[in-house]
């Protein structure tokens, strides 16, 4: 059985390798090919899966040597996997979910002549961050982690003869690579202090490290979660992000991409556990994004955008849940699987709603379409219910365990966690049932687009519909589920180990107070958008709303405090560059050639001046002797 | 008769023949002046054999004679292929390597 973990990665890879260098024969069956071999590795995940709940607890790891990737003296770097339960978690979501979102694309991009290469991406996508879940080392794991800031710069980008999708890839790319940068120096401190970056010795050498050390490697980790999962500081590029095809925006969101910061913080739990300061910067990084992706989400009157920041708070619960140590990693996972589950099924909604809708994203401009989307409507309905955390439905399950381990931390830090993440429930129910009523309730406000084409909402075809409703039975039943006896956290306790939360307040008294909240926030949402008409335009707005609206002034930080420092920076060195340097290298030149110019007339090619200096050089020469014998 | 006086007239000669080297521009004359200071050095060669009792500088004459000898040749020839070409003999024509 051990072997079929690489095929696990194989599969979407060899997708890749055909669909990107087959050329356009494969333009009619391309898409196929790439479904297919999704699948296939689905198919194979689910049997390693079988066969992992046929053994024991602490007998479920397998472990797959491939070869020596570089076999040196004192560095041994090894294409080898591991599929312990935490990977095969996230095998199932990346390859189950991923698989839906291929077949939905189908339907999606049937109208785009690069849908083969399109494919190819995915699958692209699909393999990097499969070896970023299986690899059994820091290694192997960056190379995922690249492979997967490289698809979701080739699928942001991938409409791009619009200017603002190639600027938004390059804007992913860019703000990833300092995500990035603190994960490689994390594993180059990592083989300082352990001598190895493969997960078996550093893990069970983390304790014997020196604080300082761990805290440092603890906070690079997290700077390489934040770029990844769209964390503050590194969140910019995750709304831009949305000029890519839906689909991609909902592989990035649910199966994809922001769930591999989770992963990390919690695959290096060993680490984190040893080092407090850095947990401690985890979840505050987690709390603050939490609030920041939802504020943002309130603001914005495009649906795909008020979805990312919705992606970027429900993210931030689950880095907040990862950074409160054993009591909080099972939920973390817990709610990233609950979450693929709705937030590929409110991404996907979201798509079949713009497919219907002649491309239009702007909510104002939507209204009343559940007569005309009965499918859309209901499926981005229930995946609405489980995101808001609506009783019995999956988020419910999965958000509300966060919400106590944050008040369990205990002490002043759990009151304010805790206080911040039931808050965050409240502005989630807020914005998710604004989506909700300006897109499916109301009046009808469809307005002709550019072309003065009238748009004409209609049912998504069949191989978009049938993924929402699967999507749409996980996001209703997935959380009960892993919370019957516990089921998920008996069956990811043997790798990220659980400690119970012991809250300061009653369980009971938590869970009431997030319905009163989501209650609070749905039904403030009804007050403004369902019981008065939505306007056309949108009013001016608080300063709050304003700022929401621009992301709450995000990019005009980086401007200011990055982007306008580096460019005096630049402009200086290229100053010193023109003036010094380039000084030196050019006076060098400009004395030498100078003296040439000069040296040049004696080589005036006259023979009696040759004559002259040959008898000059003589007499030089028999003069020099005789002083020399004079002396 | 002293033989140093041979070495002044040595040296005379010489002069004369360097000063017509740079001065001069018909290119025989430049040559005739070469040839002049070689001769100023045989004559140097052979007083100093003379006043060290030695054969070492006449021997060095007759290099020096056969060496001028063919120098006449290849030079004259030189010269009466430039003046083939330029239609004069003067040396300054000669400034520059190409035609």
């Amino acid at each position: 059985m051990d072997h079929l973990i690489g095929a696990l990665v194989g599969a979407p890879l060899l997708g890749a390798g055909i669909l990107l260098t087959g050329g356009r024969r494969l333009d009619r069956t391309g898409h196929w090919i790439g479904c297919l071999l999704s699948a296939a590795s689905f198919v194979i995940g689910a049997l390693l899966f079988a066969d992992m709940l046929g053994k024991s607890g602490s007998a479920r790891t397998m472990t797959s040597h491939l070869f020596s990737w570089v076999p040196v003296a004192g560095f041994q770097a090894n294409v080898s996997f591991q599929l312990d339960q935490l990977s095969m978690t996230f095998v199932l979501l990346i390859t189950g979910v991923g698989t839906l979102i291929h077949i939905y694309s189908v339907g999606y991009m049937e109208q785009d002549e690069n849908r083969r290469r399109f494919f190819g991406y995915l699958n692209l996508f699909l393999a990097a961050m499969l070896l970023l879940v299986l690899a059994d080392n820091y290694l192997l794991l960056y190379m995922g982690w690249e492979g997967v800031g490289l698809a979701s710069y080739l699928l942001i980008g991938f409409w791009q003869h619009k200017p603002s999708a190639a600027t938004a890839a390059k804007k992913a790319f860019i703000v990833n690579r300092v995500g990035d940068m603190g994960l490689s120096i994390a594993i180059m401190v990592m083989f300082a202090t352990f001598g190895s970056f493969s997960f078996g010795p550093v893990f069970s050498h983390a304790t014997s490290a020196s604080q300082a050390k761990l805290t440092v490697i603890g906070l690079l980790l997290l700077l390489g979660a934040c770029g990844k999962s769209a964390q503050v500081p590194l969140q910019s590029w995750l709304g831009d992000a949305m000029e890519g095809p839906t689909p991609v925006s909902a592989l990035i969101h649910a199966a994809t991409m922001v769930t591999a910061g989770v992963y990390l913080i919690t695959r290096s739990s060993a680490i984190f556990n040893a080092a407090p300061a850095a947990q401690l910067a985890v979840t505050v990084v987690g709390a603050v994004t939490l609030l920041f992706g939802a504020i943002v989400g309130c603001a914005k009157d495009d649906i795909k955008k008020a979805l990312a920041g919705s992606t970027m708070s429900q993210i931030g619960y689950m880095i907040l849940a990862a950074g409160l140590g054993p009591i909080g990693y099972v939920f973390a996972i817990m709610h990233l699987i609950t979450h693929g589950f709705f937030k590929a099924g409110l991404f996907l909604g979201a798509g079949s709603v713009m497919h219907g809708m002649n491309d239009e994203v702007d909510m104002r401009k939507f209204g009343g379409l559940r007569k005309f989307m009965p499918v859309t409507y209901v499926t981005f309905g229930l995946a609405y219910l489980a995101i808001i955390g609506f009783p019995g439905l999956s988020g419910y399950w999965s958000k509300d365990k966060i919400i106590e381990a944050a008040f369990a931390k205990g002490g002043t830090d759990g009151w304010i966690l805790g206080g911040v993440a039931l808050l965050g429930a409240g502005i989630t129910a807020f914005y998710m049932t604004r989506v909700m009523l300006m897109t499916f309730f109301g009046e009808k406000r469809w307005v002709p687009d550019a072309d003065g084409h009238e748009p004409h909402p209609h049912e998504a075809p069949r191989t978009m519909t049938i993924p929402m409703i699967i999507l749409a039975f996980g996001s209703v039943f997935a959380g009960g589920l892993f919370s019957l006896n516990s089921s998920f956290l008996h069956w990811l306790e043997p790798v990220t180990g659980h400690t119970e939360g012991h809250s300061p307040v009653s369980t009971v008294l938590i869970q009431a107070a997030t319905l009163v909240v989501l209650a609070l926030g749905l039904g403030l949402a009804w007050v403004q958008y369902g019981r008065q008409a939505v306007p056309a335009v949108a009013p001016r707005g608080s300063l709050l709303t304003r700022a929401a609206r621009r992301d709450l002034l995000q990019d005009d930080f980086n401007h200011v405090a990055l982007v306008k420092p580096g460019e005096y920076l630049t402009r200086g060195l290229v100053y010193l560059d023109h003036s010094v340097v380039d000084g030196v290298v050019n006076g060098t030149a400009a004395s030498v050639g100078g003296l040439s110019g000069r040296m040049r007339r004696l080589q005036n090619g006259y023979v009696r001046s040759y004559a002259v200096s040959m008898l000059g050089g003589t007499a030089v020469l028999v003069a020099a002797t005789l002083l020399m014998r004079g002396v | 008769m002293n033989p140093v006086n041979y070495l002044y007239l040595a040296a005379l000669l010489f002069t004369i023949g360097g000063a017509g080297v740079m001065i001069r521009r018909n290119a025989i004359i430049v040559f005739m002046c070469v040839e002049l200071m070689l001769n100023a050095c045989n004559l140097a060669f052979v007083t100093f054999a003379r006043l060290h009792g030695n054969l070492d500088g006449q021997i060095f004459a007759f290099f020096t004679m056969v060496v001028a000898a063919a120098e006449v040749v290849v030079g004259l020839a030189i010269i009466v292929t430039f003046f083939r070409s330029r239609h004069s003999a003067s040396v300054d024509d000669a400034s520059l390597m190409k035609l």
